[in-house]
């Protein structure tokens, strides 16, 4: 049981939730997560930890309300209680100075690069972020990226805001342009990741991406959050969730992805 | 003992037996010869005082009873219900060479249970502080068991799971019909009244390191158990529908599934389950597809019904409830739907061979005859091994090949300074009582370690 002591919906059906616990913001690290019930009768669900203060203790998460248990804690207020809330889990990202890095974000992964790209920016790459939204006014933490990172740049579906499109076509121009990068890191919906794998593969560029699959107990357990990358198969949970894009068989990730098609529709029909 | 009817059940999750009433148990308990050297009590691996507390129940003395069941094991109601007595205590007693053996395991889920209904349990008396700080990692049963006869020393114990409810197998594995929750529940209350403090939704190696816990702690136990579930490596393995049996039953148990939508926890029931595997955890799946609602629950398995390590009573209830032995056979490729739904087992039909490194006869696959089974569901239950989270985050702990931590199984004492281990994590799935015999001796050798010093 965790406290909640912040809560905001950032832009249409996208939150932050700011919870109390201070032993998880001291061991937080970029791209780790954390498996949440919202209360006794709701699915674990994974949500990655978007940013944290070590000082006040406390943990910030950013997620899209999607279907039961996204909805659950949506209704969640300040000053309540989150029934389970688990992590650090998973492998954090790889920080290191790379040289240049394009950090992908798209719905709650724009949250999810943020403390990627302010660890990245200290160790001394070139961080330019891109972030997406079907418009601008889907878009957050705009700010809080600019701040962290050396540049974002922008896609919204109407051009209201940066390119028309996606992320994954402004960063194919920008790779067809001349552009260098030294690695791409892609953090959200299965597609995007699938699509900015496909984009940077033709081009070499090593991409990490952030894979996302059912999870139920996320501590190497139930298997359900099983890959197959490089041939072998890898549980997302405990291997990942960050593994190369270029190694991934996506053809199993896109027909298990599949099992929850409705659930497709509804994001796609909200982005 | 009486049961529920198998077409009854196989619509509910309620307990198949009913357990004794205490005439029926009186009755029972007066067929145990009270032997001199009684061969049962070697047959336990807690070492239970067995005529000792069937006495007490033949001169209807229940409280007597459970106190002095209760000296060796902790969670009766569960022994009692999933020991596999008959290869255990119940083999070996004497009663059993001309007759049926006496229904030890069925006493004791008596005792327990008679307790549970008088109200409030008896805490047993607790000695001074000793000042000494034990963490124990996993609240399975031999997490379980550890922290309570600690606790019972005077020793300060805490315990860290990685799940929001302890028990771990008996709470997430074996399944409500088999094992109530709530009586799992009450025994861990027993440890809290105990003093002992619980953390949930602590995962030790992510949040704290075991290093970490030896600066707060002067030692620390691992039970970690057994809990990475192995696949078959075989095509189509990563189809929808196809799920570990862990996974399955962890839905099923621990996240409720079965009472969906109040808990909204999905489960893919399926109309047809095939499960694949021939042990406790295979016949608890195929059960549970039944009471999902499958209209045909299909077991897979490549040796034959002699060679399943499933208890006989639990392989019984499942021919009962109509599951479908398909033996001798091993399925070598899923194939699935157009989109991507497992759609049908194809199997190999196998022969018995020689004898393998077990001793059981091997399983080799007659060519060419190759046999297809309708499925939407399909449950992979071919065995589990040890988690490597913890091995691999602490290096100084040393491992076997088969990823089970290295014991000494006298004392529990790892290859690393202050750490003990037990349970399933050292020896590999094994079963319940077997993890608390392990929890008793590490609380032993951590009692013997606090009091000298001496590693
Ligand atoms: C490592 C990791 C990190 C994640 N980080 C975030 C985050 O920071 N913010 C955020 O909003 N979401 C994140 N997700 C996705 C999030 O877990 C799902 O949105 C959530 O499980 C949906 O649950 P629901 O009950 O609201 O939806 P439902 O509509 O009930 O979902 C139906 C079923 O699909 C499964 N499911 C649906 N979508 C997903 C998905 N994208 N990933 C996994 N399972 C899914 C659910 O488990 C459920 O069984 C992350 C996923 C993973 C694996
Ligand atoms: C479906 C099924 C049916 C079975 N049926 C029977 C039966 O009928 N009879 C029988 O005798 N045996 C049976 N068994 C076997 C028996 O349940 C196990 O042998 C026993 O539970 C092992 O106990 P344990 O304490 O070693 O581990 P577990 O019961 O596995 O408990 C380990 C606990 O540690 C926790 N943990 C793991 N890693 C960490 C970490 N890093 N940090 C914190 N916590 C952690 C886990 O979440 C878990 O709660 C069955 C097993 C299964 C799966
Ligand atoms: S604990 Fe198991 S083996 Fe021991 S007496 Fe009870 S049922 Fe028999
Ligand atoms: S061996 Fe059988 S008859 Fe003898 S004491 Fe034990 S339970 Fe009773
Ligand atoms: S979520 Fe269960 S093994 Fe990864």
């Amino acid at each position: 049981m965790v406290k909640i002591v912040e809560k905001e919906q950032i832009a249409p059906n996208v939150h932050s939730c700011t919870i109390e616990a201070p032993d998880l913001a001291r061991k937080a690290l970029p791209g780790h997560f954390v498996m949440v019930i919202p209360d006794k009768y709701s699915e674990r669900i994974p949500i990655t930890l978007s940013d944290w203060d070590t000082e006040k203790g406390t943990v910030t998460i950013v997620f899209l309300e999607i279907g039961a248990a996204t909805q659950r804690l949506a209704e969640l207020k300040a000053g309540d209680d989150i029934y389970s809330f688990t992590g650090p889990l998973g492998m954090p990202f790889e920080i290191e100075n790379f040289g240049t890095v394009g950090l992908v974000g798209g719905c709650y992964g724009i949250g999810g690069i943020y403390q990627a790209a302010k660890a990245l920016k200290s160790k001394g790459n070139k961080v330019i972020s891109y972030s997406e939204a079907r418009s601008s006014f889907l878009l957050y933490w705009n700010n809080k990226l600019e701040e962290a990172s050396h540049e974002v740049r922008y896609s919204t579906v109407d051009a209201s805001l940066g390119s028309r499109g996606h992320s994954h076509d402004l960063l194919e121009e920008n790779l067809r342009s001349g552009e260098h990068f030294d690695r791409i890191m892609a953090v959200g919906c299965t597609y995007m990741m699938y699509k900015v794998s496909l984009i940077t593969r033709p081009f070499g560029v090593k991409t990490i991406v952030s894979m996302n699959p059912v999870m139920i107990d996320g501590t190497g357990m139930c298997g359900a959050c099983r890959l197959v990358v490089g041939g072998e198969t890898r549980f997302a949970c405990v291997d990942g969730p960050h593994f190369d894009g270029h190694q991934i068989d996506w053809d199993v990730v896109l027909d298990r992805r599949r099992a929850y098609l409705e659930e497709e529709i509804i994001s796609k029909e909200r982005w | 003992m009486r049961e529920q009817p198998p077409e009854e059940r196989i619509r509910n999750f309620d307990e198949v037996p009913y357990g004794y009433t205490p005439e029926e148990a009186i009755e029972e308990a007066l067929r145990c010869l009270q032997c001199k050297n009684p061969a049962c009590i070697q047959g336990c691996p807690v070492e239970i005082d067995i005529p000792g507390f069937v006495k007490f129940i033949a001169e209807n003395k229940f409280r007597d009873g459970i106190v002095r069941l209760k000296e060796k094991n902790i969670m009766p109601a569960i022994c009692g219900r999933v020991c596999p007595q008959e290869e255990q205590c119940e083999q070996v007693c004497i009663v059993g060479k001309k007759n049926e053996p006496v229904a030890i395991g069925r006493l004791e889920r008596f005792l327990a249970d008679w307790e549970r209904s008088q109200g409030e349990m008896d805490i047993p008396r607790i000695p001074a502080p000793t000042g000494k700080k034990i963490a124990i990692v996993g609240a399975g049963p031999a997490g379980i068991t550890a922290a309570a006869d600690l606790a019972r020393l005077g020793h300060h114990v805490e315990i860290f799971e990685a799940l929001h409810e302890p028990g771990g197998v008996l709470v997430y594995g074996i399944p409500e019909f088999r094992l109530p929750k709530a009586i799992v529940f009450k025994e861990i209350d027993f440890l809290k009244k105990l003093g002992v403090k619980l953390h949930t939704d602590t995962v030790i190696g992510k949040i704290k390191s075991i290093d970490e816990l030896l600066k707060e702690y002067d030692a620390v136990f691992l039970g970690t158990g057994a809990g990475l579930p192995w696949f078959m490596n075989v095509p189509g393995e990563n189809l929808n529908g196809v799920y570990s049996a862990n996974e399955y039953l962890t839905r099923a148990n621990l996240m409720k599934a079965y009472l969906f939508p109040k808990y909204k926890t999905p489960i893919i029931k399926g109309r047809r389950v095939a499960t694949v595997g021939g042990g406790n955890v295979a016949m608890d799946c195929a059960r549970t597809a039944l009471r999902l609602g499958a209209e045909k629950s299909i077991l897979i398995y490549r040796r034959a019904r002699e060679q399943m390590p499933a208890r006989e009573e639990e392989i019984h209830h499942a021919e009962q409830e109509g599951v479908i032995f398909k033996l001798l056979s091993n399925p070598a490729a899923f194939h699935g739907s157009e989109n991507g739904w497992v759609k049908e087992a194809e199997c190999i039909k196998m022969k018995l061979g020689e004898p393998d490194e077990s001793g059981r006869r091997r399983p080799v696959p007659i060519e060419g005859a190759n046999f297809k089974v309708q499925v939407d569901v399909v449950i992979i239950a071919i065995g589990n091994s040890p988690n490597p989270l913890i091995p691999s985050t602490t290096p100084d702990i040393e491992s076997s090949k088969w990823g089970t931590v290295i014991t000494d199984p006298k004392t529990g004492k790892t290859s690393k300074k202050g750490v003990f281990a037990g349970g399933d994590v050292a020896t590999g799935a094994a079963t319940v009582i077997l993890a608390m015999g392990a929890g008793k001796i590490a609380a032993r050798g951590i009692h013997e370690y606090l009091k000298t010093g001496v590693w």
